[in-house]
């Protein structure tokens, strides 16, 4: 009988470096000091430990195990529920393209058809650099801005094969890159600490790329009479051209 | 016209031809995202700028009694799907149990098409924020939770810098809500699963387990989180009561209908010539927000859409002048649901839609109940090989038989979801499904379907450039 590997790590595990967790317990403590029950704090705990080493690793469950008692089997059960919680050592940089059905539709597919070939990864692999991991993602709630890229969770609005391909080798160049709304892209690993409760310090990230971005202005633009549907063939082209 | 270019039936005095008739400066009643175009709008010093905070200290001179029974006469319904009265929710927490009452805001948008929170949130999350704060004061709450997606972490960052600021202000921390009665609010961010946009779920999931919906009754009203009665309100919902209590509950119901009153955000997403977000009274209709906003890309035309996500059923364009209220789309047999209008057009195959959506609820199915975690699996093999052409006729009777099988019969709502867009693509378009049977397979080139199809230099690439 062959083994199966379900993904449950061996424990014991080992622990951190002393200095590493001295710096985590004191995180920790402050995302427990949020919540009435200290269970609550998981979910950012886990964020917390991907923040330290780009996955969660059996180190990080024992610790969130020990800092919220539970046994690392409740840690574990979490931590393989949600798809955020990435299980081995993956990229700096993930990758993901929305192939829900409307991104899907309007070109999602071929987007991530596209950067499958162009990367030489399959879904959830990782670049052999360690730059790029690639997934295909569920609706990221951008449907307005389709086809979307979400890169470490910063939205990539109105994607073609081309921009997505340009995006990925930028990233692997280690070029800056800006997404169209959110800041510029830090590493996966100090992403996971803004999910862990801890705000991006960085001088002007919460304010990047202005306010709402365009789709998201369609409606108020009409309502205040500062645009019409000007940039659209007018209605007569439009049936004329259906008739040919 | 491209709208209704399909309907060469109806008279002419049912198209809007008349510039009058699709006017979106009366059609449209911006008010969430009435600034959105300012660049300081999430801001606190943009949201006051235009009499942010301004219903706070009305709310506040309210008794708690009052305040409930002046949202619930103003009718605002819960704008995450199901329209439940938002002031009857509220009136539900018992009073002088003695035990801590909680709010928590559901920000899981994850309901596919939908994208109205998120961008809410991005460009104005002073509104939730003061909502949350009025809220708390009616059902004598002192610890409130936004529970976010994690998926979206601009907004996140946006949400920390508001409740910061919102501290620094005094609209939360201590004595917020008046002497002694401090408000402290905990932003939370998820860890990707669509399941806990199901409130129970959520709640799970704030508790630090998987997020899998819970046995009800006990409701969250009565034991909710920590087993204490709790509020679970969409954002929308809660960020749309600082104008109401501000503005008036005459002002409120000047707009939309009897049942249906107010104002809310309509996403036009897909094939469209201007996807965006359009704030309007409830009970516009799809043709007039086509009609101001140009239609269909040009040269196509609509052929399927859903009203308010993908779990709502599938509308065809029969149903343009269907009012997008809570009442008139169930009218229509489907929901009016998170008002996510998904518009697809003709070089659309609505089986690989469906089959696609149904790939989602598999995915996200949490496991707890055998109809849904064994139906939506099974529905996925079936659909692959009808889109595959490797199905027989027979085979659509048996998607039919398992999405009744799931219907209804699940643990949650996800399931009935799952089963909507089954049933709605079967109703409308069987001959599709039976053009892909015995061999053929999908007749249809997903190449014409893309944004950058046909025409490069259409307007929906121009808008969002």
């Amino acid at each position: 009988m062959s083994n199966v590997d379900m993904g449950i790590p061996a424990m014991p595990a080992p622990d951190y470096p002393a200095e590493v967790r001295r710096r985590l317990e004191s995180d920790a403590r402050e995302v427990i000091a949020r919540y009435p029950d200290s269970r609550s704090a998981l979910l950012p705990l886990l964020h917390l430990v991907q923040s330290e080493e780009g996955h969660v690793t059996r180190t990080g469950q024992r610790f969130c195990a020990e800092m919220l008692e539970l046994t690392t089997a409740e840690v574990n059960a979490v931590a393989t529920f949600y798809s955020m919680y990435r299980r081995k050592p993956s990229g700096d940089y993930q990758v993901g393209v929305c192939t829900n059905t409307l991104c899907a539709v309007m070109g999602g597919d071929a987007i991530y058809a596209s950067l499958r070939e162009h990367l030489a990864v399959g879904d959830g692999e990782t670049t052999e650099d360690g730059k790029v991991t690639l997934e295909h993602i569920e609706c990221n709630a951008a449907c307005d801005f389709a086809p979307v890229v979400m890169v470490n969770w910063e939205f990539f609005d109105n994607q073609t094969p081309a921009s997505a391909r340009a995006l990925v080798d930028d990233l692997i160049a280690g070029r800056e890159v800006a997404p169209t709304r959110g800041a510029p892209l830090c590493t996966f690993q100090q992403t996971a600490r803004v999910l862990a409760g801890f705000p991006d310090e960085r001088e002007g990230a919460t304010d990047a790329s202005g306010s709402a971005g365009p789709a998201s202005l369609a409606g108020l633009r009409l309502a205040k009479g500062e645009s019409t549907p000007g940039v659209v063939a007018p209605r007569g082209a439009a049936a004329d051209e259906e008739g040919k | 016209m491209t709208v209704a270019a399909h309907d060469g039936g109806q008279d002419e005095a049912s198209q809007p031809s008349t510039h009058g008739d699709a006017d979106p400066q009366k059609l449209l009643a911006p008010v969430l995202s009435a600034h959105w175009d300012e660049p300081d709008s999430y801001t606190l010093a943009g949201y006051r700028r235009h009499g942010g905070y301004q219903a706070l200290p009305k709310a506040l001179a309210m008794d708690p009694d009052d305040l409930i029974a002046y949202v619930k006469e103003a009718g605002l319904r819960g704008r995450g799907g199901a329209g439940f009265p938002t002031g009857m929710k509220w009136q539900f927490i018992p009073q002088g149990d003695g035990k801590p009452h909680y709010l928590v805001v559901n920000a899981d948008e994850s309901e596919p098409g939908t994208c109205k929170d998120i961008p809410l949130l991005f460009a104005n999350p002073h509104s939730l924020i003061e909502g949350m704060a009025i809220a708390c004061h009616a059902i004598r709450s002192s610890h409130a939770f936004i529970y976010l997606r994690g998926e979206v972490v601009p907004v996140l960052r946006r949400l920390q810098l508001a409740v910061k600021e919102a501290q620094e202000a005094g609209y939360l921390g201590t004595d917020a809500l008046g002497p002694g009665k401090d408000l402290t609010l905990t932003v939370h961010a998820g860890a990707g699963a669509y399941i806990c946009g199901e409130e129970t779920a959520l709640l799970d999931s704030l508790e630090g387990r998987r997020g899998q919906p819970r046995l009800r009754p006990p409701f969250p009203a009565v034991a909710g989180l920590y087993a204490c009665p709790t509020v679970v309100n969409n954002v929308e919902s809660i960020a749309s009561v600082p104008a109401l209590i501000d503005r008036g509950k005459d002002w409120f119901r000047s707009m939309g209908s009897e049942k249906s009153p107010g104002f809310t955000l309509y996403s036009l997403s897909g094939h469209v010539a201007r996807p965006g977000q359009y704030e309007a009274p409830l009970g516009i209709t799809l043709r007039q927000l086509l009609d101001m906003s140009g239609g269909m890309r040009p040269g196509h035309r609509l052929k399927f859409w859903t009203p308010g996500g993908s779990s709502t059923p599938l509308l065809t364009d029969e149903h343009l002048d269907v009012a997008l209220d809570y009442e008139g789309v169930g009218g229509a047999g489907s929901m009016l649901g998170t008002k996510a209008l998904q518009c697809f057009d003709e070089t659309t195959c609505v089986v690989r839609a469906v089959t696609r959506w149904t790939e989602f609820y598999a995915h996200e199915s949490c496991g707890k109940c055998t109809p849904c975690r064994e139906g939506t699996y099974w529905l996925v093999q079936l659909l692959r090989d009808i889109e595959a052409g490797k199905a027989q006729a027979t085979d659509l009777e048996k998607i039919a038989d398992i999405a009744d099988n799931i219907n209804g019969k699940s643990f949650c709502a996800l399931g009935d979801g799952a089963a909507s867009p089954i049933f709605s693509s079967l109703k409308y378009f069987r001959e599709e499904y039976e053009a892909h049977l015995g061999g053929r397979g999908c007749p249809f080139d997903p190449e014409k379907s893309t944004a950058w199809a046909a025409n490069p230099h259409s307007a929906h690439l121009e808008v969002n450039a």
